[in-house]
């Protein structure tokens, strides 16, 4: 292989790692936030369902793209609602009220989406950032896409400071290590968790309507394929950090990207076997980071969760 | 109600159903006839601008050429035994000709089929039959040279590209036909295949177009659930496409359309019907022909020429009267087996159970 298709492969590895990574990114910045206090939410693949269903029905309604985004993520955040009722309000178990929200989106946008299924839209536009898009090799992967792949890295550091910078986070951390405490210190922390539930339920709306409004342009019933999934379990392997799940989130949809970067160039390697790479890739590199950093604050689990895990929540 | 009530309602009712009879002779035959009720049960949506559509627009079709015909329809049915509740559903609300439409129903309707002998049945490809169960399939290898022409006179970069969900024999058959329908306008033409491992994930299939683009591949198709997302795809980066399963996947792809395959299954269930309510239907594999019709080329696009259009004319009317054979020895796999010996023809109904290679000039990795 000459240094020339080495580039060329490693470019369009990069370039598909954003372009892919976008929709899981969103959606796991939004679980962050949510788990940061002390909430699980399993139902992040039906949220971004009904954010890829709502964007584009508005999208296909409106003729525009960024209205159906918007409309995305109300969507994606009203359903979020949904769970804050069961969770916080009912303390109904998390993990099975969930799975549940994941199922009856599933249901509802199949039947809302159904006469939306062939339509077509204008998707959002691709965007450049003069200058900075024609650098070698990871120039156009950064700086050219639609203005969600653009924003990957500047959202993930604003959600960043939102959690470890403002007191508005550190008070969403307070309710996510101990309720009582915050309780205690004058917060609200059913209020609290609401919030972040909007929050999260906005962004996951958005990493869906991402999948229906620029990547696929097309509504399809299930069309996350599971990418709510990977993104609760993203989180979790980048210990609810939201820098660390830029990485996790481009490993993925590095994976995915190289996967058939190597079938279009007939590397010889089994699809079965590369079809592993989106999984296994992200699992291996986050666990090799965890390891290397333990003991700070900002890399533990919230202590809210290890109720829900022993399922006394 | 009581039971002797409800005893005694039935049998009035039967009287006043044969007095009727009787009275007016030949009046309770067409009435029977005229209402024959049919169940149709989809895997998919039935407007997924793919496979799910042709069928039900099949359905359509038939409804419209049969006055008083019933249709029951059932979408997103799973292929478990589900599907068998659902057709006895159907056979209890009166149906007697069966549409289990998707390959992993054969097995529930096999069971249905056993336990209801009266009622007929109808599945889509498929190696087994029952007494009062049929299968149908149209030839799509043609279709697939044909369509594989147009491909090869409309690529610049002479690469050709294709998705598919996995490669299954009759899938790969229809991209050995399309290869060497290309090959046979364009000796330099050679086609890269890419396996998605699934049927439906629309951002997989789209960053396969995008892959297949970066590499210099000008024209791409696919069999997955839906084209559509293959479709938009390649008109977002401005390379041309060719649909498949239904005609109307064309509002898919706009300007960057060439054509595409689509089954047009009416007049074949149309027949089906007409053969249940005259009580002449048999228990058959049928495969329909090309000439027959059952599924046929799309519409051109803006960008395909007169003389392209008329090669494939030319094409067409040598397959159909067998002067032109598709698999017409001697072909020569990639690995440089030879498959078909000069001279010979392939057994297509062979290749369609069991290929597993690709023809010279194909590359892709199956397994």
């Amino acid at each position: 292989m000459t240094l020339a298709v080495i580039l060329a492969v490693a470019q369009g590895v990069l370039t598909g790692a954003f372009r892919s990574g976008t929709s899981i990114l969103y959606a796991a910045l939004g679980e962050v936030i949510v788990e940061r206090t002390g909430v699980i939410n399993l139902g992040l693949e039906g949220c971004m369902l009904v954010g890829a269903c709502s964007g584009f029905i508005a999208a296909a309604g409106t003729g525009s793209a960024y209205v159906g985004l918007v409309a995305g993520a109300i969507a994606g955040s009203a359903f979020n609602l949904l769970l804050g009722y069961m969770v916080v309000t009912r303390r109904a178990n998390q993990l099975a009220s969930g799975l549940a929200l994941q199922f009856l989106a599933l249901g509802l946008t199949a039947i809302f989406g159904a006469t939306f299924v062939q339509r077509r839209i204008d998707g959002l536009d691709t965007v450049q950032v003069p200058v900075l898009a024609d650098l070698p090799l990871a120039g156009q992967a950064i700086f050219q896409g639609d203005i969600l792949t653009l924003g990957l890295v500047p959202v993930s550091l604003v959600v960043w400071w939102l959690l470890f910078r403002t007191r508005w986070g550190l008070s969403l951390r307070t309710v996510g290590e101990s309720r009582v405490v915050a309780f205690a210190a004058g917060l609200r922390p059913e209020w609290l968790q609401y919030q972040a539930l909007m929050v999260g339920g906005l962004l996951g709306g958005i990493g869906g309507a991402h999948l229906s409004l620029s990547y696929a342009r097309v509504w399809i019933e299930g069309m996350t394929a599971g990418r709510g999934f990977i993104a609760v379990a993203l989180v979790i392997f980048a210990t609810w950090h939201p820098l660390r799940v830029i990485l996790g989130a481009l490993l993925f949809g590095g994976a995915i990207a190289l996967q058939l970067q190597l079938q279009a160039r007939n590397a010889g390697v089994s699809p079965f076997l590369l079809d592993m790479l989106p999984y296994l890739l992200p699992l291996a590199v986050l666990l090799l980071a965890r390891l290397w950093s333990r003991g700070t604050r900002q890399n533990q689990i919230p202590e809210g969760l290890f109720a829900v895990f022993e399922g006394t929540r | 109600m009581n039971r002797p009530t409800t005893l005694r309602l039935v049998a009035l009712i039967a009287a006043a159903t044969t007095a009727v009879a009787a009275i007016a002779p030949g009046f309770g035959a067409p009435a029977r006839q005229s209402s024959l009720i049919v169940g149709a049960l989809h895997v998919g949506t039935i407007n997924d601008a793919g496979y799910n559509q042709a069928m039900h627009d099949g359905l359509v079709a038939m409804q419209q050429s049969i006055p008083g015909i019933q249709l029951i329809e059932a979408e997103q049915v799973p292929e478990t035994a589900d599907a068998e509740r659902v057709m006895e559903g159907m056979i209890a609300q009166g149906a007697t000709l069966i549409f289990p439409q998707s390959f992993g129903y054969l097995d529930p309707a096999l069971n249905v089929a056993a336990r209801h002998p009266d009622v007929i049945f109808e599945h889509p490809a498929g190696y087994k039959l029952a007494p009062n169960l049929g299968t149908f399939w149209s030839d799509n290898v043609s279709l697939e040279y044909m369509m594989g022409i147009v491909a090869g006179k409309s690529t610049s970069s002479n690469k050709l590209g294709w998705i598919i969900g996995f490669p299954i024999p009759n899938i790969l058959t229809a991209i050995n036909a399309f290869h060497l329908g290309a090959r046979s306008v364009n000796p330099d033409v050679t086609t890269q295949v890419i396996v998605d491992n699934t049927w439906v994930d629309p951002a997989k299939e789209a960053e396969a177009v995008n892959v297949l683009a970066d590499n210099g591949v000008d024209v791409v198709t696919s069999i997955v659930d839906s084209p559509a997302t293959v479709l938009q795809t390649a008109e977002k980066r401005n390379i041309m496409s060719l649909g498949f399963h239904c005609l109307c996947a064309r509002s898919s792809a706009g300007s960057h359309w060439l054509t595409g395959i689509g089954f047009t299954w009416g007049p074949l269930f149309t027949k089906f019907a007409k053969d249940v309510m005259a009580g002449s239907w048999k228990s058959e594999n049928v495969i329909g022909t090309l000439g027959e019709g059952y599924a046929q080329l799309a519409d051109y696009g803006p960008s395909v020429t007169a003389d392209t259009i008329a090669l494939v004319e030319k094409s067409k009317a040598g397959l159909v009267s067998g002067d032109i054979q598709v698999f017409r020895g001697p072909i020569v796999d990639n690995t440089g087996t030879v498959r078909v010996p000069s001279g010979e023809v392939g057994d297509l109904g062979d290749f369609l159970g069991h290929a597993d290679w690709l023809v010279e000039g194909v590359t892709g990795q199956l397994h």
